[in-house]
């Protein structure tokens, strides 16, 4: 079976004038469909360039990043964003929901971009509402949210488009902890639905909810596991 | 995402700021409906010289005394000397001098006051022929213009403009009654038709027109100076010939070659494009600071659109990162500009044009509104809100997802 993710050696500098920053210092790393992986690691460590160049939003300097058999490395930005609003839905720490739209617009944007007619953009947006619990909430603006409720809009975002791959970076990082239940349960179930997700998050306790983490330092992956050692280490 | 798709994200844009648009728009509304304005008035004016060389016939000559030489050496304008004479006109009108020449008619004018019992009217009074009815294409509404006999006598008679026969005698018919002039009776026995302003603005219908010996009577003027000589061609198609015969028999009997002539002569055509000229020049000096202003608003426009695309950083990096190529960025925010600017001109013409039926009551100008200006204003709206719109909407297509969803 090949692998939805694979990275090869990537490197990724960046120059500021003659300096130069190496924020990947080399990352080899496969994930299967369907899996569950937490990446974790302090900040600096070079987690969230890893989370951008997995999600196609920046591509390697060196070494290739392979996404459903696409070789990423060398695309232009158009290439780049169809890759993005097909294969991969976004969950975003400060949410990015359009405080102008009520949510379903909010939820139909990439559907948008992806050239779907209206009214099957409005069924589907509806549909992806309902799967996170928000079917009453449809018409709501984001301002009108509880902040777990907002999150949710914005995984019904990334799941209108049935992406390969959900993307989420720090999801519960601005949620109260009964709002973080809430999601990381919900983040469960897709998983059990098949969802392959990649979660980037500096807590232990979130991580240790995916099936397999990854631990990231200094640009280099230092351990790659299964979840419940870590959490066992960390919790007690 | 398909152009209508885009059109209506752009309006949804818009309308999320409302003053902020309305403010943008303003100034493309200024500047086009300015320029309807202007281009209208030029226009306006243009087209009522044309009507007057219509009703006035174009084969007409105008003959007036040179410019002066006072004693100090001041040098006066064309008219200010008293170069022409009534032995000129007679001149003029003999055929076998000046055969394209049709009629002649002499004129002197002065400044008098009319007076009917308690009502008085200065007017310009005209000395002249019996051919000036013709000459200058007049005709009476009532009554009848003096006869040869009476010029010839000098009889104490007097054909009034229809505005001096209402400021004098209001409703009442004129003909038949007495004004007095400088204490001499004089019978009204006609009354001009209107024939509105002339070429040079003055009002043609506010005169008392008598035989020239009866106007020297009634001024006192012994001199044999008249200010005009009018004479028509026979047709439109000698008026040149008639011109330069007219030329060389006054040269000759001044002693006088025609560079140096003492007098001017002036076809009805060259007063309308002397009109003309001066109404083009105040359409482009006018039109010329509209287009300023338009200029101005495009500039605005821009200015709003770089504000836009700094406040929406985050949303283009968020429509970035969900799948909006940076093709389609920029095309939403061309749009958006191009919308403001359309929104502008549609504005800027109506108002122009109520402004155009409005205008003409307060400042007696027509306005005439031509379809190719408003369509071109409406297409140079629409090119500033391309045109200035091209910048940010570079930028914003420009910036990485990254950076963008990341500011604050």
């Amino acid at each position: 079976m090949s692998a939805l993710i694979a990275l090869d050696g990537v490197r990724k500098t960046y120059r500021s004038g003659s300096v130069g920053f190496e924020a990947l210092r080399g990352i080899d790393m496969t994930v299967q469909t369907g899996e569950y992986v937490a990446v974790i690691g302090p900040s600096g460590s070079g987690k969230s360039t890893l989370m951008n160049i997995l999600g196609c939003l920046d591509v390697p300097t060196e070494g290739h990043y392979v996404l459903a058999g696409d070789d990423t490395s060398q695309l232009d930005e158009a290439a780049l964003a169809a890759i993005r609003n097909r294969r991969i839905g976004f969950v975003f720490q400060q949410f990015h929901l359009l405080a102008s739209m009520p949510a379903w617009r909010n939820v139909e944007l990439p559907l948008i971009y992806a050239g779907v007619p209206r009214a099957e953009r409005r069924e589907r947006a509806e549909a992806a509402l309902a799967r996170v619990g928000l079917a009453d909430r449809l018409a709501n603006r984001p301002g009108e949210l509880s902040g777990g409720q907002q999150q949710r809009v914005a995984v019904a975002r990334a799941l209108v488009t049935e992406p390969d791959l959900l993307l989420a970076d720090e999801p519960t990082g601005n949620l109260d902890s009964a709002s973080s239940r809430d999601v990381l349960a919900l983040f469960d179930e897709l998983h059990d639905a098949g969802r392959t997700i990649v979660l980037i998050t500096h807590e232990p306790d979130v991580a240790s909810r995916a099936g397999r983490n990854l631990v990231i330092d200094d640009g280099l992956i230092t351990s790659d596991r299964a979840a419940s050692t870590l959490s066992g280490v960390g919790a007690r | 995402m398909s152009w209508w798709e885009t059109v209506r994200s752009g309006l949804a844009a818009i309308r999320a700021h409302r003053l902020r648009s309305a403010l943008t728009v303003l100034g493309i509304v200024i500047g086009i409906s300015s320029v309807i304005l202007t281009v209208g008035l030029g226009q306006g004016a243009q087209r009522e010289v044309e009507d007057q060389i219509d009703a006035l016939g174009s084969n007409l000559l105008i003959v007036s005394p040179g410019s002066s030489t006072s004693s100090s050496g001041m040098r006066g304008g064309f008219g200010s000397a008293s170069t022409l004479t009534f032995a000129d006109a007679t001149a003029i009108a003999d055929s076998d001098v000046v055969p394209d020449a049709a009629a002649v008619a002499p004129a002197t004018t002065s400044s008098v006051a009319l007076v009917n019992g308690t009502t008085n009217w200065t007017t310009s009074l005209v000395g002249t022929s019996t051919a000036w009815p013709r000459v200058r294409s007049r005709e009476l509404s009532a009554g009848r213009f003096f006869t040869a006999a009476e010029a010839e006598q000098g009889a104490p008679v007097v054909v009034l403009g229809p505005d001096t026969a209402w400021e004098l005698f209001g409703r009442r018919s004129p003909v038949g009654q007495q004004v007095t002039v400088n204490g001499t009776r004089l019978t009204v026995i006609g009354v001009l038709t209107s024939s509105g302003a002339s070429a040079s603005g003055s009002s043609e219908d506010d005169l008392a027109v008598v035989p020239v010996s009866t106007s020297s009577r009634l001024t006192g003027s012994t001199a044999d100076t008249v200010s005009t000589i009018y004479v028509e061609a026979t047709s439109e198609d000698v008026l040149s010939a008639a011109y330069q015969e007219v030329q060389a028999l006054l040269a000759n009997r001044h002693g006088v070659t025609t560079a140096e002539a003492d007098f001017s002569i002036a076809t009805q055509a060259s007063l309308v494009e002397t009109a003309n000229e001066t109404n083009r020049t105040f359409t482009v000096l006018l039109g010329g600071v509209a287009g300023i202003s338009l200029l101005v608003g495009g500039i605005g426009v821009m200015n709003i659109m770089l504000v836009s695309v700094t406040e929406r950083v985050r949303e283009i990096g968020l429509r970035k990162a969900l799948g909006a190529a940076p093709r389609v960025i920029r095309r939403q925010f061309l749009v958006e500009a191009s919308l403001l600017g359309l929104t502008g001109g549609v504005v800027g013409v109506l108002i122009g044009v109520v402004g155009a039926q409005v205008l003409p009551r307060f400042i007696d100008q027509a306005v005439a509104i031509s379809a190719l200006a408003t369509i071109a204003a409406l297409v140079t709206a629409l090119a500033l809100g391309v045109g200035f719109g091209v910048y940010p909407a570079t930028r914003a297509a420009r910036l990485t997802p990254i950076d963008a969803l990341r500011s604050e």
